[in-house]
């Protein structure tokens, strides 16, 4: 046991080690050729107001099937600005379909590379271009900051993991070395007994009791039989029943790890994890309303009206839209009616990330229920989360209250997150 | 104040009968029967206690193994979700409201594409943000399984292309035999309508199109037509009058545009910002109305002495004016006062008469030209369109149809076969008649009759408009796609005249032709669609002056002689009909919650009754105790009606009130054997419809007893006097604090204020404090608050027998107390107080005390006090021991004796929560509650985060009137602020002057004079307040 998970953790620390290869490489690498190529794209401006423009314009409307880094639907854009000719992007931004008729070599072979997907025409001023573009730029420059970013806590985990592991294996030696000590202090103890026992039999002037006591012989049923016994027996019974029938009460409702079959083997792993498509994208409710919305099916076509349009599960997905039948998914988050909860609160007042409720959505090919979602588990998160108060005017009342009377931050049980009302009405 | 009022809820109070008395100091009533089957006595075929248990033991084991198989549950997006529309976020839609000519500008929420609430639109000049009961309660009928789901043809199902081919057909051989044709329906508010029906007129020139109204005003353009040559109903401005006097016309409840007089009415009752003048409102009337019981001076007087009344003021107001008397001679009481006042008022006053007698309101448009109020408070160049029904020419309909005249008649959502006096005459000749179509969206008593039943949309889910007052238009547009294979009246109606547009296209060009052209703000005609559809009205006539003065010019002696005729006192008992209060004409019969309603005076549920006044009672030895009453044979020319009696104080001596709208033979499981029918005993006087029956009456007591569901006496003041809290405007004048009282307690220290000793440590409100003021003199008592609570808070109508049992569910209550200066035990005084008492309107919800006393007495915490203020009742957790109920000191909450939703076989009448259909009322965000817990009014605890989180969302600060309860969202008369106590910007912070108190027990201090707690002397500290209602009455011993 012990040896597989160290095996495991070598594995995994190698392979962690080795992406962070990768990823210097790929730094230096940038950093030479952002060097190298500098002026080509001196048209381009790099003043970051331009940059933060381009980035709303990038998520509004490129966000959807290009990755700066990375292929999405469409090619990765990163330094597109050395690859390409500005003009020509600008141009097979605005109709890209223009650009390939004309016959453009470049063009064409993109073309044909992504199975003839075509990029929608864009309306975009020439600013908004130069803005976009911008973005790229900047985008493509820094990257690999946001990759090392992510790698160093996972290193530091694994770090922590070692650890525990170490500690285990201490604790049972010392555990181990106890119990002989123990074992061998009952040895002497009972050989000690011996001696004693044989040293009173052979003498003769013992008292009547005291030759009793002495010629006593072990009897395991009367101890058996012994109140202080049977006692601490029945306790122990009645401890280990009440418990399992409380934990099996408790656990009445409770549906963690439940992971139904879906009519439609949709992959969270490919669309969140491997395509990082943004959650809001699909559950479209998640900032505004209490449901998070299960996508309906014209979100779902406005991607797969031309990708994989010959799987086995987007087939079904063109049948539901054609015979007008919805989709029916298996709910796998199910609180009780008698609670209340909504997504727009938790999630864009509370700023709180999907995983930290629903898990590593991004990692499950099949969706399951990651929290136990009973009502112990919103109160103790209640009581641990602080408010994210800044910047909202909403709490400035409440945090200015809070301020008064204790330093430590203000949490969501300060503000009444426990009371009954919170949730059930 | 030294002269105590006594207040009380009933005649049992009043009498401490001893029935009474034992009950009131219980909660319950003493028998708690468990099984529901067990309703006539029987010990033996019930289950013991002992099986109860035994059957809960097994309840819980096969609970606990059910449970752990959880369902597979599904979830189903939409295809294609439409870009407006996000699961869990309400959409609004501006809308209208529209059943005949009753009318009302709405907001209709919708959650998924389903309308669930709908709230008034504060964009419009006529309803003002304003609604009633009814239209609260009308979401419901939307989801009723009662509608028709389909075209039928001789009672089966049918296929609309079949029907409009038979009904072409017929038409078509009609018009080849010169035969004529009639379109029968109530008042036509939508202009588009009318349009369709000229359209069919057109097509079809042998056409009739009679229009009527179950309960008529139609004397009233007739008057005016003699009066001043206009055949209009003026525009009514009660907010500019300072004394209103109303014969009989219960102008907030049914008379003419309800919603719109109350809006306006409440405007002149409020004592707030400063302002320390009041209308004065006299009202001479039978029964006592909700109007009534608004009234500072109100005389019971019979139906045969209304004429007289009126003839007395117009003598009394001619002999102030120097002008010629009237050869009459009454004396009725405050006549002479009235009189006086609205001389003094002259241009700022407004006499209205709900008599349907041409010569009374020719008097009553005398006196008001007299009073000079033509062009101030009445405008006829204005008219009023929400009655538009001629009487005469439904008599002549009603004739025709029998005697074969008509061989195609269309009934255009119209049910005259129940709602109309001749209605078995109609059904005969509908029998005779070759072409019968009706446009009924659901089975009703005319419907079952035609042979094409061509089904309405219901409001909800058509394209329509409404020009409810000239110049002053709505939109109505569809909140969900029909649910039934339904289909828009008009569009029937077009398709009949071969013109296959849809109606919406026509309403459209509707507006693009007649109404686009009325302003000029947009140039395109869809920017003003657009406009016109997102505010739902488009109102030209808003601010022009058109207030050219009307000269009269009618013949006061021929009116005068043609009144002395017609009212004389011929029988012992009168009868006076009227509309009732919450199914009204019965149209809305089939709804539950409307049903439920407890009407506003007598506070009776699920039934019609026979009013009789205290003295009447006496005579005939009637009692009632409890839900326990007597029964009365009323004979109304030759037929008899046994009904249950109440006796109500008020009620003029020698008169009998009795409800229309009841004893629906065709309408629904709910509607259908509630009360009796009575529209075949309604009058006509010169042609005109006439409730009251003044001749051929006889009462007799009958041998029978019944029993009522009555919510009067449930939950007691127990002769507490600081309850309601009153006065009369001169003492609040000369004394801002008259009629407040300020308890005290006994301390060591001699008497304290109870808010200097607390066994409470009392709560830190840091960001909101919530609350809500509650003005006694500006609420009417209309009630629609109790409806949109229901609504938005998935409360379940529980039917007759469990009201009975004390058991109805409502979070809001309006109490309705008696007062009279008389004392208790004094025979003579009870009697005279019992004859016509004061009456006072309270709304009653959970006080969300801070200092709860049931928060202290729960065993499970499962009522518990929150950071905001609030009192909170956390369902899931309640185990149901009710310690709470018995603790709390307004007995307010509510226990769920069984489970109402579901459980059809026991509780049918609960439509919204039994059924597939009627669940698609419920409000999603609140849940419905199981059986064995307790429940209250939350605050709408689920708006309160809803607005929260809004705010939050787009990062702000919250602003008062982000959030707003249901009740107060729905009140006319705006008697209801709710706001943040801790926002010192908030109405509510305002209203009551609120300031922060330097004694350490109390959050806030309201300065306003008015403002109190119910129960001060418990320092509960209640975070609803209520402030004093005041009476424009003139002070005791100054009597002019």
């Amino acid at each position: 046991m012990l040896e597989r998970q160290s095996m495991m953790l070598f594995k995994k620390l190698t392979a962690r080690s080795s992406l962070l290869v990768v990823m210097m490489f790929g730094l230096f690498t940038v950093m030479a050729t952002g060097i190298a190529s500098a002026q080509d794209a001196a048209s381009i401006p790099t003043d970051p107001a331009v940059v933060g423009a381009g980035k709303t314009l990038f998520d509004d409307n490129c966000a959807v099937c290009h990755k700066v880094h990375g292929q999405l639907l469409g090619p990765a854009l990163k330094d597109l600005s050395k690859r390409r000719d500005v003009a020509w992007s600008k141009a097979f931004i605005l109709n890209s379909q223009k650009v390939i008729q004309s016959g453009d070599a470049d063009a064409v072979a993109l073309y044909e590379e992504y199975g003839k997907l075509e990029m929608p025409a864009h309306d975009f001023s020439d600013d908004e271009l130069n803005a976009i573009l911008a973005y790229i730029k900047d985008e493509s420059a820094k990257a690999p900051e946001v990759a090392q970013a992510e790698e160093a806590p996972a290193a530091e985990e694994a770090v922590q993991e070692l650890a525990g592991i170490f500690d285990n294996k201490y604790m049972s030696i010392i555990l181990a070395v106890n119990l002989l000590i123990l074992v061998l202090i009952l040895i002497v103890l009972g050989l000690t007994i011996n001696v004693l026992t044989k040293y009173l039999n052979e003498k003769a002037e013992l008292a009547e009791e005291d030759r009793e006591l002495a010629s006593q012989r072990f009897d395991f049923r009367a101890m058996l039989a012994s109140k202080p016994v049977v006692f601490f027996v029945t306790l122990l019974f009645v401890t280990l029943v009440t418990k399992t029938v409380l934990d099996g009460l408790f656990s009445i409702g409770v549906q963690q790890g439940y992971a139904p079959t879906q009519p439609i083997a949709f992959s969270h792993e490919v669309h969140a994890g491997q395509y990082e498509i943004d959650c809001n994208y699909c559950h479209t409710g998640v900032t505004k309303s209490k449901n998070a919305n299960i996508p309906s099916a014209n979100i779902c076509m406005n991607c797969h009206s031309t990708i994989k349009t010959d799987s086995e599960e987007v087939q079904k997905i063109f049948a539901a839209v054609e015979n007008n039948q919805p989709i029916e998914w298996v709910r796998v988050h199910n609180l009780p009616d008698l609670a209340y909860f909504n997504h727009a609160q938790h999630v864009k007042v509370g700023g709180v990330e999907c995983q930290t409720c629903h898990g590593e959505i991004q990692e499950m090919a099949v969706v399951k229920q990651h929290a136990d979602l009973t009502m112990g588990w919103c109160v103790s998160c209640h009581r641990e989360t602080k408010v994210n108060a800044e910047g909202n005017p909403y709490y400035d009342k409440l945090v200015e209250a809070h301020n008064k009377r204790s330093k430590e931050p203000l949490t969501v049980e300060d503000i009444g997150g426990l009371e009954c009302s919170k949730c059930h009405y | 104040m030294k002269n105590k009022k006594q207040y009380w809820k009933g005649l049992e109070e009043l009498n401490r009968e001893p029935e009474f008395e034992q009950h009131a100091h219980s909660e319950f009533p003493e028998y708690l029967p468990v099984n529901l089957n067990k309703r006539e006595g029987g010990n033996d075929s019930g289950t013991s206690r002992r099986d109860f248990l035994k059957m809960m033991g097994f309840g819980i084991s096969a609970a606990t193994l059910a449970a752990c198989e959880a369902p597979v549950r599904k979830a189903i997006p939409y295809l294609n979700k439409p870009v407006e529309i996000d699961p869990g976020v309400a959409n609004f839609y501006a809308s209208s409201y529209i059943n005949g000519g009753d009318y009302a500008s709405v907001v209709v929420k919708t959650r998924e594409g389903r309308p669930i609430k709908i709230e008034g639109n504060k964009e419009s000049s006529i309803t003002m943000g304003g609604t009633s009961a009814q239209q609260q309660a009308s979401v419901l009928s939307l989801y009723d399984q009662q509608r028709y789901d389909a075209p039928r043809i001789a009672g089966k199902k049918a296929e609309w292309q079949q029907l409009d081919e038979e009904v072409l057909g017929a038409l078509k051989r009609i018009a080849a035999e010169g035969g004529r044709l009639a379109v029968v329906s109530k008042t036509v508010l939508s202009p588009s309508m009318r349009a369709a029906v000229a359209a069919f007129q057109a097509k079809n020139f042998n056409t009739d199109h009679i229009i009527y109204d179950a309960v008529s005003v139609s004397a009233i353009p007739a008057a005016n037509e003699k009066s001043f040559g206009r055949a209009v109903i003026p525009s009514y401005d009660f907010s500019k009058a300072d004394v209103i006097v109303s014969f009989d016309a219960d102008f907030m409840n049914n008379w003419i545009s309800p919603v719109q007089f109350s809006a306006q009415y409440a405007k002149t009752r409020k004592l707030i910002d400063g302002n320390k003048e009041m209308s004065r409102h006299y009202q001479f009337e039978s029964n006592l109305s909700l109007t009534g019981g608004n009234a500072d001076y109100r005389s019971p007087i019979k139906p045969s002495e209304q004429g007289l009344a009126v003839a007395q003021l117009y003598n009394e107001l001619a002999r102030l004016a120097g002008e010629q008397s009237l050869a009459a001679k009454t004396n009725i009481e405050h006549v002479s006062r009235a009189a006086k006042d609205l001389w003094l008022a002259r241009g700022k006053s407004l006499v209205v008469s709900g008599s349907n007698d041409v010569n009374v309101q020719i008097l009553v448009n005398a006196i008001n030209s007299m009073l000079d109020n033509y062009g101030r408070t009445i405008n006829l160049d204005v008219p009023l369109k929400t009655r538009q029904g001629d009487d005469k020419a439904m008599a002549g309909f009603a004739a025709g149809l029998k005697s074969g005249k008509y061989a195609g008649v269309i009934f255009l959502g119209a049910n005259p076969v129940y709602d109309y006096v001749k209605g078995a005459d109609i059904a005969k000749g509908i029998k005779k008649t070759k072409l019968t179509v009706s446009t009924s969206d659901r089975r009703d008593e005319t419907s079952e009759l035609v042979n094409y039943v061509a089904p309405d949309h219901h409001f909800l889910e058509q394209w329509n408009d409404a020009e409810p007052v000239e110049g002053f238009f709505s939109l109505a547009q569809p909140t969900i796609s029909p649910i039934f294979n339904t289909r828009q009246a008009g569009e029937s109606l077009l398709a009949w005249a071969e013109n296959n547009i849809s109606y919406y296209d026509f309403v459209k060009s509707c507006w693009k032709k007649n109404l686009f052209p009325m302003q000029s703000s947009q140039l395109l005609f869809d920017s003003f669609w657009d406009e016109s559809l997102y505010s739902g009205v488009f109102e030209p006539g808003k601010g022009k002056t058109s207030a050219g003065k009307a000269v009269f010019a009618g013949d006061v002696n021929e009116a005068a002689s043609g009144i002395a005729k017609t009212y004389k006192t011929t029988g012992e008992y009168e009868v006076a009909l009227y509309a009732g209060f919450a199914v009204g004409d019965g149209s809305q019969a089939n709804n539950p919650f409307l049903q439920e309603l407890p009407d506003p005076i007598s506070k009776v549920t699920w039934d019609n009754y026979a009013a009789v006044s205290v003295e009447d009672a006496h005579k005939f030895g009637f009692s009632m105790k409890e839900e326990n009453t007597n029964m009365v044979n009323v004979t109304i020319s030759g037929k008899t009606y046994e009904l249950p009696v109440v006796i109500q104080p008020g009620q003029a001596k020698g008169t009998v009130g009795i409800a229309l709208g009841y004893g629906r033979r065709s309408g629904g499981k709910v509607a259908e054997k509630v009360g009796l029918d009575l529209y075949p005993a309604v009058g006509s006087l010169e042609g005109y419809q006439n409730l009251s029956v003044t001749k051929g009456v006889k009462v007799e007591p009958s041998e029978k007893s019944c029993r009522i569901a009555r919510t009067q006496t449930h939950q007691t003041v127990m002769g507490r006097t600081n309850v309601v809290q009153e006065a009369t405007l001169s003492e609040y004048q000369k004394d801002p604090f008259a009629g407040r009282e300020f308890p005290h307690i006994s301390g060591m220290d001699g008497t304290l204020s109870p808010t200097t000793v607390s066994l409470w440590k009392g709560h830190k409100y840091e960001d909101h404090h919530w609350g809500l003021a509650i003005d006694l003199t500006a609420c009417n008592g209309c009630s629609s608050c109790v409806v949109s609570c229901n609504v938005e808070n998935n409360i379940p109508a529980v039917g007759k027998e469990e009201v009975m049992k004390r058991r109805e569910m409502t979070w809001l209550r309006i109490d309705r107390y008696y007062s009279s200066d008389g004392k208790a035990g004094d025979f003579e005084a009870m009697e005279q107080a019992a004859a016509n008492p004061e009456v006072t309107f309270m709304p009653m919800m959970c006080q969300q005390c801070n200092n709860a006393p049931c928060e202290t007495v729960c065993p499970v915490a499962a009522t518990t006090h929150s950071t905001e203020g609030l009192n909170q009742m956390t369902y899931n957790r309640c185990i149901g021991t009710r310690y709470c109920a018995n603790n709390c000191p307004y007995k307010v909450r509510r226990f769920n004796w069984f489970k109402y939703f579901d459980n059809n076989d026991s509780f049918p009448d609960n439509l919204s929560q039994n059924n597939e259909l009627g669940k698609m009322v419920l409000n999603p965000d609140v849940t419905v509650r199981s059986r064995g817990v307790m429940e209250k009014c939350s605050f709408c605890v689920q708006r309160i985060q809803a607005g929260k989180l809004e705010a939050r969302k787009d990062g702000r600060k919250m602003n008062d009137g982000d959030v707003d309860v249901a009740c107060a969202a729905s009140c006319s008369a705006g008697a209801l602020v709710f706001g943040d106590m801790n926002n010192p910007e908030s109405r509510i912070s305002k209203m009551l002057k609120l300031k922060k108190s330097d004694n350490v027990n109390v959050k806030v201090e309201a300065k306003e004079p008015r403002a109190y707690h119910s129960l001060e002397e418990i320092n509960v500290q209640p975070n609803v307040y209520y402030l004093t209602k005041i009476r424009n009455k003139d002070s005791k011993g100054s009597n002019a």
